[in-house]
């Protein structure tokens, strides 16, 4: 029985309020991720779906280690990397990559797409100046873009272009876990079809575990064979897919399922019953969000 | 015969820019009735917004070229004097928009901002103006509307102040509501309560409705008809059970595959549909949607698609398609349907 | 809101004491102020007057604490208490300088305090401050809100072009052409003179001494003005919230004043404090071009015969102007844009 690639143990991310009165205190604390623990083996993918305030985009964070945990263990291919250095951490930013939502903001728009790709190349010099150029240019044909295009900036590309730019990024150093951060959500539908595609051929082909963060219910349901559904900072219901949708334990989960949206109305006709959640969900997401929003360290 | 409650003929509308001229929309014709949901699908630059706001009139006094004409109840909007048009925006028809935290201004409380709505178009006093303010909030299901109307937007959620738009937009009991994406921006539980709110209050006043939407789900609940939008112009019309059980148009069927849903298979990869939207500057000549199509090759003669421009054809009674196909229902198509589409250079 | 406020003054004070300090370290690190205020024709007996008089002979820090605590509680002249001793000795009691709190010091050249020389300078500097800067605010985003309302039209390329224009031209050419031509060779205008504002009556000459200087800085000023105001109404425009608001069927004039204008005005308020507290300290060129006996004439009276104290004065004053400043655009920033006022 082969090790997972990675397990969280119970980590928390807490942001502290600060007060407003004459000497700013702390007088709180945000508990953006409350006690999460989950496992991600080699080669698979967990879906982790929530709202917003669920704590769902921090997670992926932590897991990337561009936050620190308050508290919590990390541990990727058995060492804990909760606590580690930068310079600890150097290595392992080979290993672990990041998608994000954003195709328009996320590339820099001063750098061509070779720069882009090519960056993490430089940093960790590990192939030679010479074969660089040939790595960047496998890398866009992988991802489905014209090779001869490395020396085009953003701005040149669609959406779903600039959103594989930024697939290839990741895969430079063949990652070996993908924390992908709601990865389509800001593409038109008929393009998200293609990049989800694309992500599954790869990831078939490569080996790579994912981390898929999303609110999509439908397409996380597509992508990954495990999900899990966060609720205020806790992880509710960890599941097999085919059991989550078909029947889903707590409640939270079955009020989530109940509202997307479904193109089988459109036969059936009339409305469809809502399962309210009876935690009032938006005032505290809210409330949550709103004061991690405010709370972060400038991020 | 009478007129459609909302006639809207043959609407063109076109931005001169520096790289050229943007054809947004070219001859775009829809109707509604009073008490009726017509969804507008389309992605980005098919041009659902912008002719959406054309019915506001929010393209005068803009570089915009505008023609056709718009009858709302009697009226064609196209014709009015920028003075009655602004009388009858907020007041005849009103429009909620995406981003309710963007589309409210941020220095300006709630009730200030809804009442707003309701003094110009009403002549009351402020305290008159507040009062209905309050009940708007509070029947768009906001809790405690005595104490919230002073509070600013980034005091609101997101879906509380997508309430708060409808509350602004409603407050004058408009005929038609356009809904412009309204939930895009909202958690899925937030999104279920507000279409729900939408819904009821549709019901209660008798508004016509126009959702405009990405999201087919969204079109499935809500809506009664369809009009299916792709590169500034309307490919399919018809009853929403209709397009989503038949699609007769190669891009309303692509569009439905491309998108999983809770029930599809997992195993079997997603059908996107393959390249990308055309530009508005310089619009195929023949069909827009030809260079994606994988039922192109199925059309005689073959070189029809790249040169002309279908028409907008009745298949059925109520049902309207623009496509050169002969063959009506696509499910028998699917099989012959291209592997791969060759993209243009 | 009130905590805030409070906050931001205890912080601003912190800033002026420790900028004193820096001050006064910068200004000793430059050599003997003795030897350099004695200037060219120093002899020994003018060297150890300036000393005993102004105390430089003490440490700098024993220097620097009789410098706060004249600002508290005031200190005499001469520092030196040997020659203190030796005037009132010799009868000369009436020849001590009693030099009140809040003390900047003693101006040798001058034979008066800095807080004398400072109170008498306000009047033109605080004068062509307030007018110009009501002249420059007033004109300057009305112009600028016609210029974006009229964006690419004719009255805006105008409006684009005079201001880069206006902006280039150097004060003193401004400032001399309104005095030389203006008043004197064309005769349009009494030649400017500054006439102090004691009482009501006085307001007329007043007005129509400072006008022209005011008008001279004012143009600089209002160039800039114009074009920020037109980049942030422009910017302001294209925000959601105008469409929302002409959406509602709003008149034109109301989504361009209470909406656009007001999302505006946050940058302004900000640019507008800072500039005006630059003014405080005074328009050196512009007093110079209209010889008017501002702060700004006063610095270079100073830095020309190297009298320390005065110099020292004018730089916290200032200071403390900015500051105050940036605590008053910091309240008003809040007032406008509730974001800011967050509390919990």
């Amino acid at each position: 029985m082969t090790a997972p690639l990675l397990e969280v143990k119970d980590l928390t991310m807490h942001f502290p309020i600060r007060s407003r009165g004459i000497i700013p205190r702390t007088v709180g604390h945000v508990k953006a991720v409350d006690g999460v623990s989950f496992t991600i083996n080699a080669g698979q993918a967990l879906g982790l779906v929530g709202e917003s305030g669920s704590g769902k985009s921090t997670t992926g964070r932590l897991i990337t280690r561009l936050y620190e945990p308050t508290s919590g263990q990390i541990l990727f291919e058995g060492t804990d990397i909760a606590r580690s250095s930068a310079r600890e951490l150097k290595p392992l930013r080979r290993d672990i990559q990041m998608i994000f939502q954003d195709p328009y903001t996320s590339l820099n728009p001063r750098h061509t797409v070779g720069e882009i790709i090519g960056a993490p190349l430089e940093i960790h010099k590990l192939v030679p100046k010479e074969g660089r150029l040939r790595r960047i240019q496998e890398l866009l044909e992988i991802v489905g873009l014209n090779p001869e295009h490395y020396n085009r900036y953003p701005h040149e590309f669609s959406g779903g272009q600039r959103q594989r730019i930024g697939i290839a990024r990741a895969l430079t150093m063949s990652p070996k876990l993908l924390v992908a951060d709601e990865p389509v959500s800001a593409l038109d539908v008929s393009i998200q079809a293609q990049i989800i595609n694309l992500m599954k051929d790869l990831q078939r082909e490569m080996n790579i575990a994912f981390l898929f963060i999303a609110h999509d219910l439908a397409i996380v349901r597509h992508f990954c064979p495990q999900v899990a559904v966060m609720y205020l900072g806790k992880i509710v219901e960890n599941a097999p897919r085919e059991e989550l949708y078909s029947n889903p334990k707590h409640a939270y989960t079955q009020s989530l399922l109940s509202a997307v949206p479904d193109m089988r109305q459109a036969v059936v006709g009339g409305r469809r019953e809502r399962i309210r959640y009876t935690h009032d969900v938006e005032a505290s997401a809210a409330s949550t969000a709103a004061n991690t929003a405010a709370a972060q360290p400038s991020a | 015969m009478t007129r459609p409650f909302l006639s809207v003929e043959n609407l063109v509308v076109h931005f001169p820019t520096s790289d050229g001229i943007v054809r947004a929309t070219d001859g775009l014709s829809y109707t509604l009735e009073p008490g009726k949901t017509l969804g507008i699908v389309g992605e980005s630059g098919s041009g659902k917004s912008v002719s959406s706001s054309a019915i506001l009139g929010l393209h005068r006094n803009t570089s915009a070229q505008v023609s056709g004409q718009i009858w709302l109840d009697g009226e064609d909007l196209l014709s009015l004097s920028d003075k009655e048009m602004q009388q009858r925006r907020g007041k005849d028809v009103a429009m909620i928009f995406q981003d309710p935290l963007s589309a409210l201004h941020p220095y300006y409380t709630i009730g200030n901002q809804v009442a707003e709505a309701y003094r110009v178009h009403n002549d009351v006093s402020k305290k008159a103006a507040r009062t209905r303010t309050i009940e708007m909030l509070d029947r768009v299901g906001i809790p405690n509307p005595q104490l919230r109307v002073d509070d600013y937007p980034h005091q609101f959620s997101g879906g509380m102040r997508q309430r708060a738009m409808i509350a602004m937009a409603l407050i004058n009991d408009p005929e038609l509501l356009i809904a412009d994406e309204p939930t895009t921006a909202l958690d899925v539980t937030v999104q279920a309560q507000i279409l729900d709110l939408l819904q009821d209050l549709q019901r209660e006043f008798n508004t016509a409705l126009i959702m405009i939407t990405h999201d087919l789900g969204v079109i499935a609940e809500v809506a009664d008809d369809v009009l299916v939008m792709y590169a500034g112009r309307a490919v399919e019309y018809g009853s929403t059970r209709q397009l989503l059980t038949a699609p007769a148009m190669p891009y309303t069927l692509g569009l439905i595959q491309s998108v999983p849903d809770l029930s599809s298979d997992v195993n079997e990869p997603l059908r996107p549909i393959p390249g990308n939207p055309p530009s508005l500057l310089d619009p195929p000549r023949g069909c827009a949607f030809a260079p994606r199509c994988t039922f192109k090759h199925l059309v005689d003669p073959p070189n029809l698609p790249d040169e002309v421009m279908p028409e907008l054809e009745e298949i059925a009674p109520g049902h309207l398609r623009r496509c050169h196909l002969k063959e009506h229902d696509l499910s028998k198509l699917i099989p012959l349907a291209a592997e791969k589409v060759e993209e243009p250079a | 809101m009130l905590a805030f406020i409070i906050r931001r003054i205890l912080v601003g004070v912190v800033m002026v004491v420790v900028m004193i300090f820096v001050v006064f370290s910068l200004f000793f690190a430059n050599g003997n102020p003795a030897i350099n205020q004695c200037g060219r024709y120093c002899t020994p007996e003018k060297l150890a007057e300036i000393t005993g008089l102004l105390g430089y002979d003490k440490s700098i820090p024993e220097q620097f604490g009789a410098f706060t605590a004249g600002l508290v509680v005031g200190r005499d002249f001469p520092v030196n208490d040997e020659y203190r001793q030796a005037l009132i000795d010799n009868g000369f009691e009436n020849r001590i300088i009693h030099c009140a709190a809040p003390c900047l010091g003693y101006s040798q050249s001058d034979q008066k305090t800095v807080n004398q020389l400072l109170v008498k300078a306000a009047g033109p500097t605080l004068s062509l401050a307030v007018v110009s800067f009501t002249i420059w605010i007033i004109f300057g985003v009305l112009i600028g809100v016609l210029a974006a309302v009229f964006k690419g039209r004719w009255l805006d390329r105008i409006v684009v072009g005079s201001t880069l224009v206006v902006y280039a031209l150097p004060v003193f050419v401004i400032g001399t052409f309104f005095l030389q031509y203006v008043a004197i060779k064309w005769q349009l205008y009494p030649y400017p003179r500054f006439e102090p504002l004691r009482e009501p009556a006085d307001i007329l000459p007043w007005l129509t001494g400072i006008l022209l200087p005011a008008l001279t800085l004012a143009l600089f000023f209002m160039a800039a003005y114009v074009r920020y105001t037109r980049a942030f109404v422009l910017e302001s425009l294209s925000e959601d919230y105008i469409r929302t608001a002409r959406a509602k069927g709003l008149p034109e004039r109301t989504v361009l004043f209470k909406h656009g204008l007001r999302a505006a005005l946050t940058p302004l308020v900000t640019l507008a404090g800072l500039d005006f507290a630059s003014l405080l300290a005074g328009a050196i060129i512009t007093e110079s071009v209209f010889n008017y006996q501002g702060m700004g004439a006063l610095a270079v009276k100073a830095n020309n015969n190297q009298d320390l104290p005065v110099l020292i004065g004018l730089v916290i004053v200032g200071a403390t102007a900015v500051i105050v400043m940036n605590i008053i655009v910091d309240i008003l920033y809040a007032y406008i844009d509730p974001r800011v006022r967050v509390s919990k």
